[in-house]
Protein backbone atom coordinates (compact mmCIF):
# COMPACT_ATOMS: atom_id res chain seq x y z
CA UNK A 1 0.00 0.00 0.00
CA UNK A 2 1.43 3.33 -0.99
CA UNK A 3 2.51 5.57 1.83
CA UNK A 4 1.50 9.20 1.84
CA UNK A 5 4.33 10.10 4.16
CA UNK A 6 5.86 13.36 2.94
CA UNK A 7 9.31 11.80 3.27
CA UNK A 8 8.37 9.15 0.69
CA UNK A 9 10.58 9.21 -2.34
CA UNK A 10 10.61 6.51 -4.97
CA UNK A 11 14.29 5.90 -5.60
CA UNK A 12 13.53 3.25 -8.22
CA UNK A 13 10.35 3.35 -10.30
CA UNK A 14 9.42 0.82 -12.95
CA UNK A 15 6.40 1.87 -15.00
CA UNK A 16 4.53 -0.46 -17.34
CA UNK A 17 7.66 -2.28 -18.49
CA UNK A 18 7.42 -4.46 -21.59
CA UNK A 19 10.25 -6.59 -22.95
CA UNK A 20 10.56 -9.62 -25.20
CA UNK A 21 13.49 -11.74 -26.38
CA UNK A 22 13.31 -13.59 -29.70
CA UNK A 23 9.53 -13.38 -29.74
CA UNK A 24 9.16 -14.60 -26.15
CA UNK A 25 7.38 -11.94 -24.06
CA UNK A 26 9.16 -11.62 -20.72
CA UNK A 27 7.42 -8.55 -19.27
CA UNK A 28 3.83 -7.59 -20.06
CA UNK A 29 3.50 -4.42 -18.01
CA UNK A 30 5.65 -4.62 -14.88
CA UNK A 31 5.18 -1.73 -12.48
CA UNK A 32 7.02 -1.35 -9.20
CA UNK A 33 8.13 1.38 -6.83
CA UNK A 34 10.95 1.11 -4.34
CA UNK A 35 11.12 3.98 -1.83
CA UNK A 36 14.44 5.40 -0.84
CA UNK A 37 16.17 3.53 1.94
CA UNK A 38 14.05 0.38 1.63
CA UNK A 39 14.96 -3.12 0.56
CA UNK A 40 12.72 -5.16 -1.73
CA UNK A 41 12.97 -8.89 -2.30
CA UNK A 42 12.04 -9.95 -5.83
CA UNK A 43 10.87 -13.54 -6.05
CA UNK A 44 9.47 -15.69 -8.80
CA UNK A 45 9.91 -18.93 -10.65
CA UNK A 46 13.19 -19.69 -12.41
CA UNK A 47 13.27 -18.08 -15.84
CA UNK A 48 10.47 -15.58 -15.12
CA UNK A 49 12.81 -12.64 -15.70
CA UNK A 50 13.99 -11.53 -12.25
CA UNK A 51 17.61 -11.02 -13.33
CA UNK A 52 16.42 -9.33 -16.53
CA UNK A 53 14.40 -6.87 -14.43
CA UNK A 54 17.47 -6.15 -12.32
CA UNK A 55 19.51 -5.48 -15.45
CA UNK A 56 16.84 -3.05 -16.62
CA UNK A 57 17.26 -1.12 -13.37
CA UNK A 58 21.03 -1.07 -13.95
CA UNK A 59 20.51 0.16 -17.51
CA UNK A 60 22.22 -2.90 -19.05
CA UNK A 61 19.02 -3.79 -20.95
CA UNK A 62 16.73 -1.20 -22.53
CA UNK A 63 12.93 -1.57 -22.27
CA UNK A 64 10.77 -1.96 -25.37
CA UNK A 65 7.94 -0.01 -23.77
CA UNK A 66 7.61 1.68 -20.41
CA UNK A 67 10.14 3.40 -18.23
CA UNK A 68 12.69 2.61 -15.57
CA UNK A 69 13.52 5.62 -13.44
CA UNK A 70 16.38 5.78 -10.96
CA UNK A 71 16.42 8.81 -8.67
CA UNK A 72 14.13 10.64 -11.08
CA UNK A 73 16.19 9.94 -14.19
CA UNK A 74 15.13 7.57 -16.97
CA UNK A 75 18.05 5.11 -16.98
CA UNK A 76 16.79 3.36 -20.12
CA UNK A 77 17.26 6.54 -22.16
CA UNK A 78 20.31 7.94 -20.37
CA UNK A 79 23.52 8.14 -22.41
CA UNK A 80 27.14 9.07 -21.90
CA UNK A 81 27.97 11.09 -18.78
CA UNK A 82 24.40 10.95 -17.41
CA UNK A 83 24.40 7.16 -17.58
CA UNK A 84 27.92 6.93 -16.13
CA UNK A 85 27.03 9.18 -13.19
CA UNK A 86 23.90 7.11 -12.45
CA UNK A 87 25.88 3.87 -12.58
CA UNK A 88 28.54 5.25 -10.24
CA UNK A 89 25.87 5.46 -7.53
CA UNK A 90 24.83 1.88 -8.17
CA UNK A 91 26.34 -1.37 -6.94
CA UNK A 92 25.54 -4.74 -8.55
CA UNK A 93 26.25 -8.14 -7.05
CA UNK A 94 26.20 -10.61 -9.94
CA UNK A 95 25.07 -14.18 -9.46
CA UNK A 96 28.52 -15.54 -10.27
CA UNK A 97 30.35 -12.66 -8.64
CA UNK A 98 31.83 -11.48 -11.97
CA UNK A 99 35.23 -10.88 -10.39
CA UNK A 100 38.00 -10.15 -12.90
CA UNK A 101 39.83 -13.47 -12.92
CA UNK A 102 43.21 -12.13 -13.97
CA UNK A 103 43.39 -9.93 -10.83
CA UNK A 104 43.78 -10.74 -7.15
CA UNK A 105 40.94 -10.03 -4.70
CA UNK A 106 42.76 -6.89 -3.59
CA UNK A 107 43.09 -5.63 -7.17
CA UNK A 108 39.44 -6.47 -7.84
CA UNK A 109 38.13 -4.54 -4.84
CA UNK A 110 40.54 -1.65 -5.51
CA UNK A 111 39.63 -1.46 -9.21
CA UNK A 112 36.58 0.88 -8.98
CA UNK A 113 38.49 3.23 -6.68
CA UNK A 114 41.63 3.23 -8.85
CA UNK A 115 39.70 3.90 -12.04
CA UNK A 116 36.97 6.26 -10.86
CA UNK A 117 38.54 8.28 -8.06
CA UNK A 118 41.71 10.30 -7.55
CA UNK A 119 42.42 8.84 -4.13
CA UNK A 120 46.03 8.14 -3.24
CA UNK A 121 47.32 4.57 -3.28
CA UNK A 122 47.61 4.61 0.51
CA UNK A 123 43.98 5.68 1.00
CA UNK A 124 42.78 3.14 -1.55
CA UNK A 125 44.73 0.43 0.25
CA UNK A 126 43.15 1.42 3.59
CA UNK A 127 39.62 1.32 2.21
CA UNK A 128 40.17 -1.95 0.38
CA UNK A 129 41.59 -3.66 3.45
CA UNK A 130 38.69 -2.34 5.52
CA UNK A 131 36.10 -3.58 3.04
CA UNK A 132 37.76 -6.98 2.78
CA UNK A 133 37.82 -7.18 6.58
CA UNK A 134 34.10 -6.24 6.71
CA UNK A 135 33.23 -9.24 4.55
CA UNK A 136 35.45 -11.54 6.57
CA UNK A 137 38.12 -12.24 3.96
CA UNK A 138 41.18 -10.87 5.77
CA UNK A 139 44.22 -12.90 4.78
CA UNK A 140 42.92 -13.75 1.31
CA UNK A 141 43.63 -10.39 -0.30
CA UNK A 142 46.28 -11.70 -2.68
CA UNK A 143 44.47 -14.82 -3.81
CA UNK A 144 42.97 -15.12 -7.27
CA UNK A 145 39.25 -15.81 -7.85
CA UNK A 146 40.08 -19.31 -9.11
CA UNK A 147 41.73 -20.12 -5.78
CA UNK A 148 38.77 -19.38 -3.51
CA UNK A 149 35.42 -21.01 -2.75
CA UNK A 150 32.00 -19.89 -4.00
CA UNK A 151 31.11 -18.27 -0.70
CA UNK A 152 34.38 -16.34 -0.60
CA UNK A 153 33.83 -15.29 -4.21
CA UNK A 154 30.44 -13.81 -3.35
CA UNK A 155 31.92 -12.00 -0.35
CA UNK A 156 34.72 -10.56 -2.47
CA UNK A 157 32.21 -9.46 -5.10
CA UNK A 158 30.13 -7.87 -2.33
CA UNK A 159 33.21 -6.02 -1.07
CA UNK A 160 33.92 -4.75 -4.59
CA UNK A 161 30.36 -3.52 -5.12
CA UNK A 162 30.28 -1.78 -1.71
CA UNK A 163 33.74 -0.19 -1.76
CA UNK A 164 32.45 2.95 -3.45
CA UNK A 165 29.55 3.35 -0.94
CA UNK A 166 26.70 3.00 -3.44
CA UNK A 167 23.27 4.52 -2.76
CA UNK A 168 21.52 1.74 -4.62
CA UNK A 169 22.41 -1.97 -4.44
CA UNK A 170 21.14 -4.69 -6.73
CA UNK A 171 21.70 -8.29 -5.59
CA UNK A 172 21.23 -11.07 -8.15
CA UNK A 173 20.62 -14.28 -6.21
CA UNK A 174 23.26 -13.66 -3.54
CA UNK A 175 22.79 -17.02 -1.82
CA UNK A 176 22.08 -19.33 -4.77
CA UNK A 177 24.48 -22.23 -4.98
CA UNK A 178 25.77 -21.77 -1.43
CA UNK A 179 25.28 -24.05 1.55
CA UNK A 180 22.75 -22.81 4.14
CA UNK A 181 25.41 -21.65 6.62
CA UNK A 182 27.33 -19.62 4.04
CA UNK A 183 24.09 -18.30 2.56
CA UNK A 184 22.99 -17.10 5.99
CA UNK A 185 26.32 -15.35 6.53
CA UNK A 186 25.94 -13.51 3.22
CA UNK A 187 22.46 -12.32 4.22
CA UNK A 188 23.79 -11.16 7.59
CA UNK A 189 26.57 -9.29 5.78
CA UNK A 190 24.05 -7.60 3.52
CA UNK A 191 22.01 -6.60 6.59
CA UNK A 192 25.09 -5.21 8.34
CA UNK A 193 26.04 -3.22 5.24
CA UNK A 194 22.52 -1.93 4.93
CA UNK A 195 22.60 -0.64 8.48
CA UNK A 196 25.94 0.99 7.81
CA UNK A 197 25.24 2.56 4.40
CA UNK A 198 21.39 2.78 4.36
CA UNK A 199 21.17 1.94 0.69
CA UNK A 200 18.04 1.30 -1.39
CA UNK A 201 18.16 -2.27 -2.64
CA UNK A 202 16.52 -5.03 -4.65
CA UNK A 203 17.42 -8.62 -3.76
CA UNK A 204 16.51 -11.24 -6.35
CA UNK A 205 16.19 -14.56 -4.57
CA UNK A 206 14.49 -17.92 -4.32
CA UNK A 207 15.11 -18.16 -0.61
CA UNK A 208 12.31 -15.98 0.67
CA UNK A 209 12.45 -17.24 4.24
CA UNK A 210 16.15 -16.42 4.51
CA UNK A 211 15.82 -12.85 3.25
CA UNK A 212 12.46 -12.02 4.84
CA UNK A 213 14.02 -10.67 8.09
CA UNK A 214 16.21 -8.19 6.22
CA UNK A 215 13.77 -6.87 3.62
CA UNK A 216 10.95 -4.34 3.98
CA UNK A 217 8.77 -5.63 1.17
CA UNK A 218 8.50 -8.55 -1.21
CA UNK A 219 7.32 -8.52 -4.82
CA UNK A 220 6.51 -11.62 -6.81
CA UNK A 221 7.10 -11.66 -10.54
CA UNK A 222 4.94 -14.07 -12.48
CA UNK A 223 3.58 -14.31 -16.01
CA UNK A 224 5.29 -11.06 -16.99
CA UNK A 225 3.70 -8.87 -14.30
CA UNK A 226 4.07 -8.15 -10.59
CA UNK A 227 1.68 -10.80 -9.35
CA UNK A 228 1.79 -9.76 -5.72
CA UNK A 229 3.51 -7.23 -3.52
CA UNK A 230 3.54 -6.65 0.21
CA UNK A 231 5.30 -7.52 3.43
CA UNK A 232 6.31 -11.06 4.30
CA UNK A 233 3.20 -11.44 6.39
CA UNK A 234 0.96 -10.25 3.57
CA UNK A 235 2.41 -13.10 1.54
CA UNK A 236 1.85 -15.51 4.40
CA UNK A 237 -1.78 -14.50 4.69
CA UNK A 238 -2.39 -14.39 0.91
CA UNK A 239 -5.20 -16.53 -0.49
CA UNK A 240 -3.73 -16.46 -4.01
CA UNK A 241 -2.95 -20.01 -5.18
CA UNK A 242 0.22 -18.98 -7.04
CA UNK A 243 1.60 -17.21 -4.00
CA UNK A 244 0.76 -20.11 -1.74
CA UNK A 245 2.35 -22.58 -4.18
CA UNK A 246 5.52 -20.54 -4.28
CA UNK A 247 5.66 -20.04 -0.55
CA UNK A 248 5.11 -23.75 0.10
CA UNK A 249 6.61 -24.94 3.37
CA UNK A 250 8.11 -21.54 3.99
CA UNK A 251 4.82 -20.23 5.28
CA UNK A 252 5.55 -21.85 8.59
CA UNK A 253 9.07 -20.44 8.71
CA UNK A 254 7.78 -16.93 8.12
CA UNK A 255 5.16 -17.42 10.77
CA UNK A 256 7.99 -17.95 13.25
CA UNK A 257 9.51 -14.64 12.29
CA UNK A 258 6.50 -12.54 13.24
CA UNK A 259 7.85 -9.32 14.60
CA UNK A 260 6.33 -7.51 17.65
CA UNK A 261 3.44 -5.21 16.71
CA UNK A 262 2.92 -6.80 13.31
CA UNK A 263 -0.61 -8.23 13.02
CA UNK A 264 -0.28 -9.50 9.46
CA UNK A 265 -1.86 -7.29 6.80
CA UNK A 266 -4.30 -9.68 5.16
CA UNK A 267 -4.12 -10.51 1.44
CA UNK A 268 -1.22 -8.99 -0.54
CA UNK A 269 -2.32 -5.85 -2.34
CA UNK A 270 -0.93 -4.78 -5.71
CA UNK A 271 0.37 -1.22 -6.09
CA UNK A 272 -2.14 1.25 -7.50
CA UNK A 273 -2.54 0.96 -11.27
CA UNK A 274 -1.14 -2.56 -11.59
CA UNK A 275 -2.59 -4.80 -14.26
CA UNK A 276 -5.24 -7.32 -13.26
CA UNK A 277 -2.82 -10.14 -12.40
CA UNK A 278 -3.81 -12.99 -10.22
CA UNK A 279 -5.01 -11.19 -7.13
CA UNK A 280 -8.30 -10.40 -8.84
CA UNK A 281 -8.58 -14.12 -9.60
CA UNK A 282 -7.79 -15.08 -6.03
CA UNK A 283 -9.57 -18.29 -5.20
CA UNK A 284 -9.53 -19.63 -8.76
CA UNK A 285 -9.08 -23.32 -8.34
CA UNK A 286 -7.00 -23.81 -11.48
CA UNK A 287 -4.24 -21.72 -9.91
CA UNK A 288 -1.76 -19.57 -11.75
CA UNK A 289 -0.16 -22.20 -14.01
CA UNK A 290 -0.03 -21.22 -17.68
CA UNK B 1 8.41 -24.08 -50.33
CA UNK B 2 7.70 -20.76 -48.63
CA UNK B 3 9.42 -22.10 -45.54
CA UNK B 4 12.69 -22.39 -47.48
CA UNK B 5 12.39 -18.87 -48.87
CA UNK B 6 11.54 -17.54 -45.41
CA UNK B 7 14.56 -19.32 -43.89
CA UNK B 8 16.83 -18.02 -46.61
CA UNK B 9 15.53 -14.51 -46.11
CA UNK B 10 15.95 -14.70 -42.36
CA UNK B 11 19.53 -15.95 -42.61
CA UNK B 12 20.37 -13.24 -45.18
CA UNK B 13 19.00 -10.58 -42.84
CA UNK B 14 20.94 -12.06 -39.93
CA UNK B 15 24.16 -12.08 -41.96
CA UNK B 16 23.73 -8.44 -42.91
CA UNK B 17 22.96 -7.59 -39.26
CA UNK B 18 26.15 -9.37 -38.10
CA UNK B 19 28.25 -7.58 -40.72
CA UNK B 20 26.79 -4.25 -39.69
CA UNK B 21 27.46 -4.94 -36.02
CA UNK B 22 31.03 -5.89 -36.87
CA UNK B 23 31.49 -2.67 -38.85
CA UNK B 24 30.15 -0.56 -35.97
CA UNK B 25 32.47 -2.45 -33.61
CA UNK B 26 35.48 -1.40 -35.72
CA UNK B 27 34.29 2.21 -35.74
CA UNK B 28 33.88 2.28 -31.93
CA UNK B 29 37.29 0.66 -31.45
CA UNK B 30 38.88 3.26 -33.73
CA UNK B 31 37.37 6.07 -31.64
CA UNK B 32 38.64 4.69 -28.35
CA UNK B 33 42.09 4.08 -29.79
CA UNK B 34 42.61 7.78 -30.34
CA UNK B 35 40.46 9.53 -27.72
CA UNK B 36 42.37 9.76 -24.42
CA UNK B 37 42.85 8.35 -21.82
CA UNK B 38 44.66 5.36 -23.30
CA UNK B 39 45.19 2.47 -20.87
CA UNK B 40 48.97 2.15 -21.22
CA UNK B 41 49.44 -0.57 -18.64
CA UNK B 42 46.97 -2.78 -20.44
CA UNK B 43 48.51 -1.84 -23.82
CA UNK B 44 51.99 -2.84 -22.68
CA UNK B 45 50.65 -6.10 -21.29
CA UNK B 46 49.03 -6.92 -24.63
CA UNK B 47 52.16 -5.94 -26.62
CA UNK B 48 54.05 -8.40 -24.44
CA UNK B 49 51.43 -11.08 -25.02
CA UNK B 50 50.85 -10.60 -28.75
CA UNK B 51 54.36 -9.48 -29.68
CA UNK B 52 57.07 -10.62 -27.31
CA UNK B 53 55.61 -14.02 -26.53
CA UNK B 54 55.13 -14.79 -30.26
CA UNK B 55 58.81 -14.24 -31.11
CA UNK B 56 59.76 -17.88 -30.57
CA UNK B 57 57.02 -19.13 -32.92
CA UNK B 58 57.90 -16.49 -35.52
CA UNK B 59 61.57 -17.37 -35.25
CA UNK B 60 60.92 -21.06 -35.90
CA UNK B 61 58.43 -20.59 -38.73
CA UNK B 62 60.58 -17.86 -40.31
CA UNK B 63 63.69 -20.01 -40.23
CA UNK B 64 62.05 -23.03 -41.81
CA UNK B 65 60.11 -20.98 -44.36
CA UNK B 66 63.37 -19.35 -45.45
CA UNK B 67 65.13 -22.70 -45.61
CA UNK B 68 62.38 -24.26 -47.72
CA UNK B 69 62.44 -21.24 -50.02
CA UNK B 70 66.20 -21.67 -50.32
CA UNK B 71 65.79 -25.26 -51.49
CA UNK B 72 62.81 -24.76 -53.75
CA UNK B 73 64.15 -21.52 -55.15
CA UNK B 74 67.52 -23.01 -56.01
CA UNK B 75 66.08 -26.02 -57.84
CA UNK B 76 63.56 -23.92 -59.75
CA UNK B 77 66.00 -21.18 -60.73
CA UNK B 78 68.82 -23.56 -61.68
CA UNK B 79 66.58 -25.00 -64.47
CA UNK B 80 66.89 -21.61 -66.15
CA UNK B 81 70.49 -21.11 -65.13
CA UNK B 82 69.41 -18.27 -62.85
CA UNK B 83 70.46 -19.64 -59.48
CA UNK B 84 72.48 -16.47 -58.88
CA UNK B 85 69.16 -14.71 -58.32
CA UNK B 86 68.28 -16.90 -55.34
CA UNK B 87 68.95 -14.02 -52.93
CA UNK B 88 66.48 -11.58 -54.49
CA UNK B 89 63.93 -14.36 -54.95
CA UNK B 90 64.00 -15.37 -51.29
CA UNK B 91 64.19 -11.75 -50.16
CA UNK B 92 61.29 -10.52 -52.26
CA UNK B 93 59.08 -13.53 -51.55
CA UNK B 94 59.56 -13.18 -47.81
CA UNK B 95 59.44 -9.38 -47.57
CA UNK B 96 56.48 -8.80 -49.85
CA UNK B 97 54.35 -11.86 -49.23
CA UNK B 98 55.31 -14.73 -46.97
CA UNK B 99 56.60 -12.63 -44.09
CA UNK B 100 53.42 -10.61 -43.49
CA UNK B 101 51.02 -13.45 -44.27
CA UNK B 102 52.63 -16.32 -42.36
CA UNK B 103 53.40 -14.07 -39.35
CA UNK B 104 49.79 -12.93 -39.28
CA UNK B 105 48.50 -16.50 -39.52
CA UNK B 106 50.79 -17.62 -36.68
CA UNK B 107 49.73 -14.71 -34.48
CA UNK B 108 46.06 -15.44 -35.26
CA UNK B 109 46.43 -19.01 -34.14
CA UNK B 110 48.35 -18.13 -31.01
CA UNK B 111 47.24 -14.75 -29.75
CA UNK B 112 44.02 -14.22 -31.69
CA UNK B 113 42.37 -17.36 -30.36
CA UNK B 114 43.47 -16.48 -26.81
CA UNK B 115 42.04 -12.96 -27.11
CA UNK B 116 38.72 -14.26 -28.44
CA UNK B 117 38.53 -16.86 -25.67
CA UNK B 118 39.48 -14.40 -22.91
CA UNK B 119 36.93 -11.77 -23.95
CA UNK B 120 34.33 -14.48 -24.60
CA UNK B 121 34.74 -15.90 -21.10
CA UNK B 122 34.57 -12.40 -19.64
CA UNK B 123 31.30 -11.91 -21.52
CA UNK B 124 29.86 -15.22 -20.27
CA UNK B 125 30.81 -14.59 -16.65
CA UNK B 126 29.36 -11.04 -16.79
CA UNK B 127 32.74 -9.38 -16.19
CA UNK B 128 32.08 -7.02 -19.12
CA UNK B 129 28.72 -6.10 -17.58
CA UNK B 130 30.51 -5.50 -14.27
CA UNK B 131 32.94 -3.13 -16.05
CA UNK B 132 30.05 -1.22 -17.60
CA UNK B 133 28.25 -0.98 -14.28
CA UNK B 134 31.33 0.60 -12.71
CA UNK B 135 30.84 3.37 -15.25
CA UNK B 136 33.87 2.18 -17.23
CA UNK B 137 34.01 1.63 -20.98
CA UNK B 138 34.78 -1.97 -22.00
CA UNK B 139 36.07 -0.79 -25.39
CA UNK B 140 38.72 1.29 -23.67
CA UNK B 141 39.84 -1.55 -21.40
CA UNK B 142 39.50 -4.62 -23.56
CA UNK B 143 39.29 -3.72 -27.24
CA UNK B 144 41.44 -0.64 -27.92
CA UNK B 145 44.57 -2.01 -26.17
CA UNK B 146 44.36 -5.19 -28.31
CA UNK B 147 44.02 -3.15 -31.50
CA UNK B 148 46.97 -0.91 -30.69
CA UNK B 149 49.09 -3.84 -29.50
CA UNK B 150 48.41 -5.82 -32.71
CA UNK B 151 49.19 -2.79 -34.88
CA UNK B 152 52.50 -2.32 -33.04
CA UNK B 153 53.47 -6.00 -32.83
CA UNK B 154 52.66 -7.35 -36.30
CA UNK B 155 55.12 -5.17 -38.31
CA UNK B 156 57.86 -5.93 -35.77
CA UNK B 157 57.18 -9.66 -35.86
CA UNK B 158 57.09 -9.57 -39.66
CA UNK B 159 60.49 -7.87 -39.68
CA UNK B 160 61.91 -10.62 -37.45
CA UNK B 161 60.34 -13.28 -39.70
CA UNK B 162 61.91 -11.66 -42.79
CA UNK B 163 65.39 -11.41 -41.29
CA UNK B 164 65.37 -14.96 -39.93
CA UNK B 165 63.89 -16.29 -43.18
CA UNK B 166 66.49 -14.55 -45.32
CA UNK B 167 69.22 -15.97 -43.14
CA UNK B 168 67.60 -19.43 -43.34
CA UNK B 169 67.56 -19.15 -47.12
CA UNK B 170 71.22 -18.12 -47.03
CA UNK B 171 72.15 -21.16 -44.91
CA UNK B 172 70.63 -23.51 -47.45
CA UNK B 173 71.20 -21.68 -50.75
CA UNK B 174 74.32 -19.73 -49.98
CA UNK B 175 76.18 -22.26 -47.89
CA UNK B 176 74.75 -25.70 -48.56
CA UNK B 177 73.88 -25.46 -52.25
CA UNK B 178 76.82 -23.24 -53.15
CA UNK B 179 75.32 -19.98 -54.41
CA UNK B 180 77.85 -18.02 -52.40
CA UNK B 181 77.52 -15.31 -49.75
CA UNK B 182 78.46 -12.39 -51.99
CA UNK B 183 76.07 -13.42 -54.75
CA UNK B 184 73.20 -14.12 -52.37
CA UNK B 185 73.30 -10.84 -50.46
CA UNK B 186 74.76 -8.70 -53.25
CA UNK B 187 72.00 -9.49 -55.72
CA UNK B 188 69.42 -9.13 -52.95
CA UNK B 189 70.53 -5.56 -52.25
CA UNK B 190 70.39 -4.76 -55.94
CA UNK B 191 66.84 -5.97 -56.46
CA UNK B 192 65.02 -5.39 -53.18
CA UNK B 193 63.88 -1.77 -52.87
CA UNK B 194 62.52 0.26 -49.95
CA UNK B 195 59.08 0.22 -51.59
CA UNK B 196 59.04 -3.59 -51.33
CA UNK B 197 59.83 -3.39 -47.63
CA UNK B 198 57.13 -0.73 -47.07
CA UNK B 199 54.63 -2.92 -48.90
CA UNK B 200 55.31 -5.68 -46.38
CA UNK B 201 54.97 -3.23 -43.48
CA UNK B 202 51.64 -1.85 -44.73
CA UNK B 203 50.34 -5.39 -45.16
CA UNK B 204 51.39 -6.50 -41.69
CA UNK B 205 49.91 -3.34 -40.17
CA UNK B 206 46.54 -4.03 -41.78
CA UNK B 207 46.70 -7.71 -40.84
CA UNK B 208 47.15 -6.60 -37.22
CA UNK B 209 43.94 -4.59 -37.50
CA UNK B 210 42.11 -7.60 -38.98
CA UNK B 211 43.29 -9.97 -36.25
CA UNK B 212 42.34 -7.61 -33.41
CA UNK B 213 39.03 -6.68 -35.04
CA UNK B 214 37.79 -10.20 -35.74
CA UNK B 215 39.03 -11.81 -32.51
CA UNK B 216 37.84 -9.04 -30.18
CA UNK B 217 34.48 -8.91 -31.97
CA UNK B 218 33.90 -12.65 -31.78
CA UNK B 219 34.74 -12.69 -28.08
CA UNK B 220 32.72 -9.55 -27.26
CA UNK B 221 29.58 -10.86 -28.93
CA UNK B 222 30.08 -14.49 -27.87
CA UNK B 223 26.73 -14.71 -26.10
CA UNK B 224 24.81 -13.07 -28.92
CA UNK B 225 26.22 -14.73 -32.02
CA UNK B 226 27.90 -17.92 -30.90
CA UNK B 227 25.59 -19.33 -28.26
CA UNK B 228 26.02 -19.55 -24.50
CA UNK B 229 28.32 -21.28 -22.06
CA UNK B 230 31.63 -22.98 -22.83
CA UNK B 231 30.35 -24.22 -26.18
CA UNK B 232 29.59 -20.65 -27.16
CA UNK B 233 33.12 -19.54 -26.26
CA UNK B 234 34.73 -22.43 -28.15
CA UNK B 235 32.58 -21.69 -31.19
CA UNK B 236 33.47 -18.00 -30.99
CA UNK B 237 37.18 -18.84 -30.78
CA UNK B 238 37.03 -21.22 -33.77
CA UNK B 239 35.09 -18.69 -35.84
CA UNK B 240 37.56 -15.96 -34.87
CA UNK B 241 40.57 -17.93 -36.08
CA UNK B 242 38.91 -19.13 -39.30
CA UNK B 243 37.43 -15.75 -40.25
CA UNK B 244 40.65 -13.96 -39.34
CA UNK B 245 42.75 -16.32 -41.48
CA UNK B 246 40.40 -16.09 -44.45
CA UNK B 247 40.21 -12.29 -44.23
CA UNK B 248 44.01 -12.04 -44.04
CA UNK B 249 44.40 -14.01 -47.26
CA UNK B 250 41.58 -12.17 -49.05
CA UNK B 251 42.84 -8.76 -47.94
CA UNK B 252 46.37 -9.78 -48.95
CA UNK B 253 45.16 -10.08 -52.53
CA UNK B 254 43.51 -6.64 -52.46
CA UNK B 255 46.52 -5.00 -50.83
CA UNK B 256 48.84 -6.58 -53.39
CA UNK B 257 46.72 -5.29 -56.27
CA UNK B 258 46.51 -1.81 -54.70
CA UNK B 259 50.24 -1.60 -53.98
CA UNK B 260 51.40 -3.24 -57.21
Amino acid sequence: MRSYNLDYFAMIEIENLHKSFDGHQVFRGVSLEIPKGTVLALIGRSGCGKSVLLKHVAGLIKPEKGRVTVDGEDIGRARGKALTSLRTRLGFLFQGGALFDSMTLFENVAFPLKEKTRLSDRLIQERVFREIENVGLSGSEYKYPSQISGGMLKRAALARSLVSDPEIMLFDEPTTGLDPVTGQSIIELIDACRQRIHFTAIIVTHEIARVAPVVDRIAMLHDGVIWAEGTAFDFYASEDPMVRTFMGDRINEIRKMQRPGDQGGGPARPPAGATAGALADSGNSTGGNQ
Amino acid sequence: MFGIIRKFGASAIETVWKMGTMGLFLAKAAVFMVVPPIKFARLLKQVRFIGLQSVAVIFLTGAFSGMVLGFQGFYSLSRFGSDAFLGPMVGLALIKELGPVISALMVTGRAGSAIAAEIGIMRMSEQIDALELMGLNPYRYLVAPNFLAAMISLPLLTAIFDVVGIFGGYLIGGKLLGVGTGTYFGEMCAYVAMSDIMEGIYKSFSFGVIIAWVCCFKGYYAGVFSGFGSEGVSRATTQAVVLSSVLILVWDYFMTSILY
